[in-house]
């Protein structure tokens, strides 16, 4: 089920009735049903996927959780009389038993993943390298469909056995309540990955209607769907028409292209993410930000801060910091130290680390070489950037333009153009061919090739670009007001007059600016295949 | 307070709504100008509705008979709720609908539909659904006609089809957004221009001559319809030239009918008995008949129903007289204002329902 659709309104518009309507010891039970519901339409046969997700997670993580337990038990009755060492053997002796649980969840859940996500791509390099080695071998290609929002909830689930293996809070004992925490349905689509802590406070709470958290979500799934279906779905027939044809559309237009996809995955991405928090807030449940206006960033390392927050956390979490002082980093660190000194040896083990992460962060966005190129190059940037933090350092000591206003907003711009190169990855459909049109907004480069007839011919009428500069002006307008705060809060301050004036306007954008029924393709977020 | 604040709700809502309905009628098409078929079915719920003869199907019954001639020789009342592409679901649920408002003697369906089992296209299904008014009739209409990428709430709510009219918006939309001239008498389309018959083209072979089971599914319905409601049903086949008749259509008709003991009437064969001539009377080179082609189908079909359905002159009824003297007062006043266009322009510029200025100037 798509959120752009008239299938999810009327399911979130009877979910609604429903939860407020049955006792609250209930909503989290309902809930459940309704995300497997949701589940259901994507097809069927991703309940399995999702399930033995919800039942191996659950089950490891019960089986460590009891292992602490265990330990605690035994120390508490037996510490007094054991030696230091004794009370180390025993805690490592657990702590291994715990760690193949951990090892047998993780291997199961990312093999699933792997398996669903990855393996054509594989099976594709595979043949690749028997045809560049001469061989007439060839492997075939598995049938298998990617089970909805299979990265998001492996990430989900993963941060969750994780965490109890670390301690940080005990294993939930109620499987129904894990399985609501994998599958909660605004979630599934694209996020954001929540962790179990944070997300369990309010999921499993029992919550009474509340006009103020009502309106607030409505309002807030209101302004997701502008930015979806009038702005993001609008912008993607231009980016369809320059991306799909790169015999035609070069230089400038690959410029143009990269500055429309950046604002239609901005719009369709922060969207989507409204539309969730929206719709959870509507339900009372809290759900964390995933975006904190991340084009006004003046780096790309603050880029990653600010954009898609729960993915960027969860990597720094669960793969950095443990990668960077597991036993292979650390004796790594200790040679290049040794060997480079304590300047660049101490930076490198950092280096090697973010780009196993991007690596992973590339794969994780998508099964093809272009993503892994576009996080290797993202990490490439977060180094450079590292490595020329003396020549910053340099200049800002010499010119003293660090907070003036047009420095700054160079900052902003270079970092947006910087991103938005790095992401025309996602776009072409090789990485050869991407290089290639990167190139020609160099050497080709006309900005005379830009006139009204040729903008007209990408698909768009003048109407339609009067449209996205409109949204293009309210995205930012919305973006500097949150700087001072929310603006719902604001708008709650506003006469009656004014907020209705502003739903009003907000809703008719919608209905007759909308890019949807015939004549538009329904596209999926862009997260969805995630 | 609590007052207070429940008007205020009810006062947003009623705004909201009201404003949203206003805005759906300036997006939705109007069908005036151009492609008037579109208002076809919507203009029958202002007329009178007391018709003796309801015709019922495609743009072969609403350019093949003229009810104000039906009404000049026989003093027969019919209307006839045609529209382009009429599906023969649609003709069976704009008759059910029909049947709530009126009981006609006889009800005459034109057999061509009977070509298609399946929804065809949505601008058809459009110009037939969104003028019905909403009914029971009308859901079950729309449930039977949509194309796969078609969505029942936007057949409800049509803003959501017409949305993306926001950019095409003309003078026109604005003008006819809650009326609309009379385009139709009684449900004719009349067009006086000719184009005659060059050649007539072949039908291609078709892989199965048998009509579909969903079209004699709905057709038996019609029957049954008819039956309860007792009600005369005549089948016929207007005298187009194409799209292709085939003799295993025909042949497959003439069973059902007999089977069924209704009247069927395939004008194709009676041409010269008409007297219709494909020189004169078709305004589209065979497609479709032009008004003196109406005119001569209605003398010779009138007699017909007159003689066997006993269907009474109601020429003498001195209401009735009024109300078909305006009738045929426009009818004649759009004819003279058509064949006035055709002299000074060459062609129908407005189709004579309007000056041909304010066309000009939309």
């Amino acid at each position: 089920m798509l959120f752009a659709s008239y299938g999810f309104i009327l399911f979130i518009g009877l979910l609604f009735i429903v939860y407020y309507s049955i006792p609250k010891k209930y909503q989290w039970q309902l809930l459940l049903g309704a995300s497997y519901l949701f589940y259901y339409f994507s097809g069927p046969e991703n309940l399995l996927y999702i399930s033995f997700t919800t039942l191996s997670t659950y089950a490891a993580a019960v089986k460590i959780s009891d292992m602490h337990r265990v330990q605690s038990q035994y120390l508490a009755s037996h510490g007094d009389g054991m030696s230091r060492e004794e009370k180390k053997a025993y805690k490592a002796s657990v702590k291994s038993g715990q760690r193949r649980w951990l090892l047998a969840c993780l291997i199961l859940n990312f093999g699933v993943l792997a398996i669903t996500k990855y393996s054509n791509f594989a099976i594709a390099n595979i043949n690749w390298a028997l045809g560049a080695l001469g061989s007439g071998t060839r492997v075939s290609f598995l049938q298998l469909a990617l089970p909805m929002g299979i990265s998001f909830y492996t990430f989900k689930t993963m941060s969750y056995i994780i965490d109890v293996y670390r301690g940080k809070y005990p294993a939930e004992r109620n499987p129904f309540k894990l399985a609501l925490f994998t599958s909660f349905f605004p979630q599934l689509v694209q996020g954001p990955i929540s962790r179990f802590d944070n997300l369990s406070r309010t999921l499993f709470e029992q919550h009474s209607f509340d006009s103020r958290n009502v309106s607030r979500g409505l309002q807030r799934i209101l302004w997701g769907f502008f930015k979806k279906v009038v702005l993001a779905d609008r912008m993607l027939v231009a980016v369809n028409t320059i991306i799909r044809n790169p015999d035609t559309y070069q230089g400038a237009f690959v410029f143009i292209g990269m500055l429309f996809y950046a604002y239609q995955l901005y719009a369709d991405f922060t969207g989507g993410i409204d539309i969730t928090i929206g719709t959870a807030e509507v339900l009372g449940i809290k759900v964390e930000e995933n975006f904190k206006r991340p084009y006004f960033s003046k780096s790309t390392a603050e880029y990653w801060r600010r954009w898609h927050i729960t993915m960027g956390t969860w990597f720094k979490d669960y793969l950095f910091y443990p990668l960077s002082v597991s036993g292979p980093m650390l004796k790594f660190s200790k040679y290049s130290r040794q060997k480079l000194g304590d300047g660049l040896g101490k930076r490198l083990p950092v280096y090697v680390s973010t780009i196993i992460v991007w690596f992973t962060t590339g794969l994780w966005h998508g099964a093809s070489w272009n993503f892994i190129v576009w996080g290797l190059l993202n990490g490439a940037v977060i180094i450079i950037s590292m490595e020329c933090q003396p020549l910053y350092d340099w200049f800002h000591g010499r010119f003293n333009v660090k907070d003036s206003f047009w420095f700054r907003l160079f900052q902003v711009v270079r970092t947006i153009l910087l991103m938005s190169a790095i992401r025309m990855f996602d776009c072409y459909r090789d990485v050869p061919l991407t290089f290639r049109m990167l190139g020609t907004m160099f050497t080709r480069f006309d900005a005379g090739e830009l006139s009204l007839e040729a903008l007209l011919g990408l698909g768009l009428g003048l109407p339609d670009y009067a449209v996205l500069l409109l949204g293009l002006m309210a995205l930012v307008s919305v973006s500097l007001a949150q700087r001072s705060g929310s603006v719902r809060d604001k708008l709650a301050g506003k006469p009656f007059v004014v907020r209705y004036a502003a739903y009003y306007v907000l809703i008719v954008s919608i209905l007759v600016f909308g890019a949807y029924g015939i004549g538009y393709d329904a596209s999926q977020f862009i997260y969805n295949q995630f | 307070m609590a007052r207070k604040r429940i008007l205020t709700a009810l006062i947003t809502i009623a705004l909201t709504a009201s404003s949203l309905y206003i805005l759906e009628r300036l997006l939705m098409p109007k069908y005036v100008s151009a492609i008037v078929e579109g208002s076809l079915v919507e203009e029958y719920y202002s007329e009178d509705k007391n018709h003796d003869v309801i015709f019922i199907g495609d743009c072969e019954v609403y350019e093949s008979f003229s009810p104000i001639t039906l009404w000049e020789h026989y003093g027969i009342t019919s209307y006839i709720r045609g529209s382009a592409q009429q599906l023969i679901w649609q003709s069976y649920y704009l008759l059910e609908e029909t049947l709530k408002y009126e009981k006609p003697e006889v009800v005459v369906f034109n057999v061509l539909a009977m070509k298609y089992d399946q929804p065809q296209k949505e601008t058809y299904n459009r110009m037939t659904l969104d003028g019905m008014r909403m009914s029971l009739s009308k859901l079950k209409a729309i449930r039977a006609s949509m194309m796969e990428d078609e969505k029942f709430v936007e057949y409800i709510f049509p803003l959501l089809r017409y949305h993306s009219r926001w950019s095409v918006l003309t003078a026109e939309d604005f003008r006819y957004m809650f009326r609309k001239d009379k385009l139709f008498h009684n449900g004719y389309y009349m067009r006086v221009d000719v184009r005659p018959v060059q050649t007539v083209p072949k039908g291609r072979k078709l892989a199965d001559y048998r009509f579909g089971e969903r079209a004699y599914y709905y057709l038996d319905r019609m029957v049954e319809l008819c039956k309860e409601n007792d009600i005369e049903l005549v089948l016929i086949k207007a005298p187009s030239l194409y799209p292709y008749w085939y003799d295993e259509w025909e042949v497959q008709m003439e069973e059902y009918a007999a089977k069924h003991g209704l009247l069927y009437i395939n004008f194709l064969e009676l041409i010269d008995e008409v007297g219709i001539d494909f020189s004169k009377d078709t305004y589209d080179a065979g497609l479709h008949l032009n008004v003196t082609g109406a005119e001569k189908m209605s003398i010779y079909f009138g007699k017909i129903l007159r003689d066997t359905y006993r269907l009474k002159d109601r020429r003498d009824d001195p209401e009735l007289s009024r109300l078909w003297q305006q009738k045929a007062e426009f009818y004649y006043a759009m004819k003279e204002s058509q064949y006035r266009e055709l002299e000074e322009y060459g062609y129908l510029k407005s189709l004579g329902a309007r000056p041909p200025e304010s066309t000009a100037a939309d």
